[in-house]
């Protein structure tokens, strides 16, 4: 199977002018979007990384697409920041522009934000070669297409992205963690319910079926004990509260409750959807965000039953057919065909 | 039929404007220096007669406009001459607001500040908070991805907006993004907010609603310069705080503003808010922290808000500046460039320089938390050639900001006003790859014509407006 490395700009736009189809890799941590399919060079952009710039007092920095999250975050941890939206599969090598195009977030994201709220500037390589730049290196900026919130999700669709700049956060000073278990899984859903709706600014808000919940907060040291107390007293139990809560974090985040299973969905889910999606085959999950971002893992029926649902998901390993449903056609296709009108890129 | 029959038989009389005098005020928005007379005004009531409208507007070529409550500051809903202006404030209503999901279901033509209001009972509010938002729609919102005092902790308009009901130029209805916080594919709803009406008209909006602070600590701090408040800024920001806004004003503001809405500030040559939020116990611990920082900085006075009325009081005469500043000349235009947090104090020099240079007054009263400026330059329209000066000045104020590394606009969007500046900011590239999708969706470019692109339309003010990329779109 051909496969090229380019290393520069230039190298990509080479590859994009004289490749008919490509499907861009970055560190494969996502086999069904990265693996090429009949007729498909595979563009392994793992050459193209590193830090471009950063200046912590901004919130800002700029880095080459294939840049491994690990590395990024280990700069940025060194400074006191992080990636807010708290991205996926970082140990299993996920990179920066990997993680933009299946448009991936995890756990903490309930505190500030997805991804898609983090994201401020692309320079991306088009289906025709060209080099395009949308949004910018500052945290506000309403000028030109948005074109950096268009491949958040975008699967490689539209081009090549090169180079990303994205908003980054003070870590919190320390945090805790709460594991409270309900009895079923409804009641864990009404207390869920509750929680979301006040403002407690918890760090992440997971439910782990059938009725476990975990909650984590950050903040000040002198503050966290009296919010952790608070909760308990909110919830009337006392719950098992984790001092030393990074790993088992670290963990989640690398969904590392899916290993063993064939196929690793992502499903946008909501409260009132949760309770048909118990009653589905699905493997080892969890609820994240307050019950919005399911990750799953499932055997072959557990996708049919997705897609027979009428359930949007988007595979991750162990399936060809990707995304369900296709985007909206009518205002997909005139984008995908001005910025790749011979069809160059997956999707479309 | 004609173009005007057919709207007649859409629109019953009263909700159809042809006349001259009906006309005049969807002339121009809250840029009033530009004016155009469209062909016609419809107020559609329900989505179903925005749809029919704007393929009546395809099948004959006409150009079109939508129109919030035409507040943009950049001429974004500037009518097209011999256009239809879509004029939404009808379509108000509050289609569904889902406590439990944090969810708000809107009709384009709502207010901002409805949606807040009609979601506090449930503790939970609409985040983003432009000056505006007392008038401005949701539909105007979206266009412009506004933004407000809370943007660098929250984010702007795009960051709330979850899923779009949209009709495309060409009279498709397509439906982008989903009720929940996540998505699979491409977002294109997030791709929608922010490109002005130039891809389509939204049709309905699902807003993302977020719990309401429970504690809020608001401090104003008073300092002998500009660039002192801007360092104190900085300061805040390495101590690791995060506020949820941080804004400065300067002395014309601060003036003005008393002048206005007697908010009772210090009259000195900067004032500084900080506002924290949060439950209560963290937000405690935070304002420990801010007072050492504020202790260190140098502030000549600092203020802490003791309760709500107190706290409102603070913030009444900051957004009122806008509107006070008004009262001191009869013109004026903002801009609102960005530039990086530590470039502040160097660009609020420059803005000085440059006031002194054109001999016109310049109030500064900005975002500094996200390093957005507006300058409001003060001009008299009615002086010769005063207008050409004031956009020349207000020019060279984007053209820093770009050169700081900055952006020409933080929420007000290019519109008409600084669409002959985006080459300062972008390569031809970036702009025909704009151009190319507008192409696609739009192929008679006939949504909100003449907006954001260069190579779109004429400038339709014979005033300082450039245009580098003549050649290129020959
Ligand atoms: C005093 C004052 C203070 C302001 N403060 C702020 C501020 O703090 N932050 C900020 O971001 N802005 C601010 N603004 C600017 C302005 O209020 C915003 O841009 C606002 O979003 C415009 O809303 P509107 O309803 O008035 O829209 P309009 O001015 O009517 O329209 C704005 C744009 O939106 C398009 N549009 C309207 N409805 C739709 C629709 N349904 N679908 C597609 N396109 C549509 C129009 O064609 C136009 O291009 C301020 C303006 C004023 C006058």
């Amino acid at each position: 199977m051909p496969e090229i490395f380019p290393s520069s700009l230039e190298e990509v736009r080479e590859a994009v002018r004289t490749h008919p189809r490509l499907r861009p890799k970055g560190g494969g941590s996502k086999p069904a979007l990265s693996s090429p399919q009949e007729g498909e060079t595979l563009l392994n952009l793992s050459g193209l990384r590193g830090i471009l710039e950063y200046a912590p007092e901004e919130f800002v920095f700029t880095a080459y697409a294939g840049t491994p999250l690990k590395e990024l975050e280990e700069t940025l941890r060194a400074h006191g920041q992080y990636l807010p939206f708290h991205p996926p599969l970082v140990e299993q090598g996920a990179t920066l522009g990997g993680t933009v195009a299946a448009g991936l977030s995890g756990p903490m994201r309930e505190r500030f934000g997805g991804l898609r709220d983090f994201i401020l500037g692309v320079r991306f390589v088009d289906g025709e070669g060209r080099v395009v730049r949308g949004g910018g290196k500052v945290v506000k900026n309403a000028a030109g297409f948005p074109f950096h919130r268009l491949m958040v999700g975008s699967l490689g669709a539209f081009g090549v992205m090169v180079e990303l700049s994205f908003k980054v956060f003070p870590y919190p000073r320390a945090t805790r963690t709460l594991r409270v278990g309900l009895a079923h899984t409804a009641e864990a859903l009404a207390v869920l319910q509750d929680l979301r709706t006040l403002p407690l600014d918890l760090l992440a808000l997971d439910l782990v079926p059938p009725a476990t919940l975990e909650i984590r907060l950050g903040g000040f040291p002198e503050s966290l004990e009296k919010r952790v107390q608070r909760l308990q007293s909110l919830l009337q139990r006392e719950g098992e509260v984790l001092r030393e809560d990074e790993a088992h974090w670290e963990g989640v985040r690398n969904l590392a409750f899916l290993e063993g299973s064939p196929i690793w969905v992502k499903v946008p889910s909501r409260l009132d959807l949760i309770p048909h999606l118990e009653s589905l085959p699905l493997g080892p999950r969890r609820y994240l965000a307050g019950g919005d971002l399911l990750y799953a893992g499932l055997e072959p029926h557990g996708l049919k039953a997705l897609r027979d649902g009428g359930i949007p998901h988007l595979v991750l390993r162990g399936a060809q057919e990707v995304l369900f449903p296709s985007p909206p056609e009518a205002f997909f296709a005139p984008i995908k065909r001005a910025l790749d009108p011979k069809g160059r890129f997956p999707l479309g | 039929m004609g173009f005007l029959e057919e709207l007649r038989a859409l629109f019953p009389p009263g909700r159809l404007l042809t006349k001259e005098a009906e006309l005049a005020p969807y002339e121009s928005d809250a840029l009033t220096a530009y004016r155009k007379r469209p062909l016609a005004v419809v107020l559609p009531e329900r989505k179903e007669e925005v749809v029919e409208a704007v393929r009546l507007c395809y099948r004959h070529g006409v150009p079109f406009v939508a129109r919030g409550s035409g507040t943009s500051l950049s001429g974004g809903s500037l009518p097209v001459e011999g256009g239809l202006v879509l004029a939404l404030n009808r379509m108000n209503r509050i289609l569904r607001l889902d406590p439990k999901a944090r969810i708000a279901v809107v009709e384009p033509g709502v207010v901002n500040l409805e949606v807040s209001r009609r979601a506090a009972p449930f503790g939970l509010y609409y985040a983003p908070d432009p000056s505006s938002q007392p008038i401005s729609t949701l539909g105007g919102n979206v266009a412009f991805n506004s933004g407000g005092a809370h943007c660098l902790k929250y984010g702007m308009t795009a960051n709330h907006v979850l899923a779009l009901e949209v009709v495309t130029p060409k009279g498709e209805v397509v439906h982008l993004g989903g009720p929940s916080l996540e998505g699979v594919g491409p977002d294109l709803h997030g791709f929608f907010v922010g490109t002005e009406g130039l891809l389509g008209v939204a049709l309905e909006i699902t807003l993302r609603l977020l719990p309401k602070p429970e504690a809020y600590h608001t401090l104003l701090a008073a300092y002998g310069s500009l660039e002192a408040a801007g360092n104190a800024v900085s300061q805040v920001i390495q101590s690791g705080l995060l506020p949820g806004a941080m804004e400065i004003m300067d002395r014309l503001s601060i003036e003005a503003a008393e002048a206005a809405v007697k908010a009772g500030y210090p009259q000195v040559e900067a004032l500084l808010i900080v506002e924290l939020e949060g439950p209560k116990e963290e937000v405690e611990e935070e304002a420990k922290l801010l007072a050492q920082v504020i202790g260190e900085s140098g502030a000549t006075e600092v203020r802490i808000a003791q309760s709500e009325a107190e706290r409102q009081a603070i913030w009444k005469g900051r957004k009122a500046a806008f509107s006070a500043v008004g009262r001191l000349s009869p013109d004026y235009l903002v801009q609102d460039g960005v530039v990086p947090r530590s470039r502040l104090g160097e660009a609020l020099r420059e803005i000085g320089r440059l006031s002194q240079a054109y001999g016109l007054r310049v109030a500064n009263v900005f975002h500094a938390g996200d390093g957005n400026l507006h300058p409001l330059v003060l001009y008299d329209g009615k002086k010769l050639g005063e207008l050409e000066r004031a956009e020349e000045l207000a020019g060279e104020i984007l053209k820093l900001c770009v050169r700081l590394g900055g952006s020409l606009t933080g929420e007000h969007g290019i519109g008409v006003e600084k669409k002959g500046y985006m080459p300062e900011m972008f390569a031809p590239e970036d702009l025909l790859a704009m151009e190319r999708v507008k192409e696609a969706l739009d192929p008679k470019g006939l949504a909100n014509r003449g907006k954001v692109l260069p190579g779109y339309g004429q400038s339709p003010h014979q005033g300082g407006l450039k245009t580098d990329l003549g050649e290129l779109y020959a």
